[in-house]
């Protein structure tokens, strides 16, 4: 029973510790790529900031296929592909790997604003993903 | 003479057995029909009719993370090379991979793709399409829009649940294992189709 109990506790508290060691370690690495403090509040804003695709002239934010809150999943506006909330505490799984956030913040940054995220902005969205 | 004899057996019961199979694997559906087909929808000789399966993992989650992934043997090689050297534009969206992830992709999609193979398929893919042509969009392949012809747009672009032709997975249940005959299609809201 103890053991079960173990076992049970590791399978629902490491995936949430990985993924806080996951955003350390990022959050670290930009750093030295010369961000300073993060900031949630910051992240929030950005996130539904919006910008206007050059191709497709459309107005658009993070949460047009996210969700303007962090903790619901969102809906691509293209594909209709469910995207599982980004809220770390609910979305335990997400933030475990490095290279796939990496990928989607140099995606997700230019379709939406144009451009590659600093290192300043990736670090303040993970803070606010952190912080939902 | 009595190994004769069972020899000449073994090749009565399997000439016997090999029209009678032939008897049975007639009769169905103008493209996959004269291969086998069962009522589970998973024939005997199923693997070798349809088009083949994604043994790929790295495609398999890369590209399936967004989207149906799609059998390589439905494009031509230079399709998918073409393809991959414009992920970030891809389709509208970006879709940008890291070189040395984009490189072993292709090299997967190339070697599987329709010229590699012979299937029914892949080869009417091919006869379809133009060799000065390199065509990205698989469900607008001249093959494809003949092969849907019939179905009504209010159940494909106006069904939520389908919304798009590209979508292969919503109504053919069986996509993922190459299976696309139309026996085994259910549309959502709709149900079986059957011309």
């Amino acid at each position: 029973m103890k053991t079960f109990t173990v076992a049970l506790l590791c399978m629902v508290v490491l995936p949430a510790q990985a993924s806080e060691a996951v955003i350390t370690q990022m959050h670290d690495s930009y750093r030295t790529e010369g961000a300073s403090e993060f900031s949630a509040a910051r992240g929030k804003s950005m996130w539904t900031q919006n910008f206007i695709q050059k191709k497709s002239g459309r107005q658009v934010n993070c949460a047009t296929c996210h969700s303007a809150d962090l903790t619901q999943a969102g809906s691509h506006i293209r594909t209709g592909k469910i995207i599982e909330p980004m809220a770390s505490s609910v979305n335990t799984e997400r933030f475990n790997d490095p290279a796939k956030i990496e990928k989607w913040f140099l995606r997700n940054c230019k379709w939406t604003t144009g451009r590659e995220c600093s290192a300043q902005e990736k670090g303040d969205f993970l803070a606010y993903f952190q912080s939902e | 003479m009595k190994k004769r004899i069972l020899a000449g057996a073994v090749i009565m019961a399997s000439s016997v057995m090999l029209s009678v199979s032939g008897i049975a694997f007639a009769d169905k559906d103008k493209d996959e029909g004269s291969y086998g087909y069962s009522k589970d929808g998973y024939g005997l000789f199923e693997r070798t009719t349809t088009i083949p399966i994604v043994k790929n993992k790295l495609y398999a989650t890369e590209c399936g993370s967004c989207h149906f992934a799609y059998q390589p043997g439905w494009l031509p090689a230079r399709s998918w090379q073409k393809m991959m050297g414009g992920l970030d534009n891809h389709f509208g969206e970006n879709a940008e991979l890291d070189q040395k992830t984009s490189d072993q992709i292709t090299r997967y999609l190339v070697a599987e793709s329709a010229d590699m193979k012979s299937n029914r398929k892949s080869r009417k893919i091919l006869r379809s399409i133009r060799e000065n042509e390199a065509p990205l969009s698989i469900s607008s392949l001249r093959y494809m829009l003949k092969k849907h012809d019939e179905i009504p747009q209010r159940l494909i672009k106006g069904n939520a649940k389908v919304g798009s032709r590209a979508n292969c997975i919503a109504c053919h249940k069986g996509a993922t294992k190459g299976y696309f005959n139309e026996h085994g299609v259910n549309i959502p809201g709709y149900g079986p189709w059957e011309d």
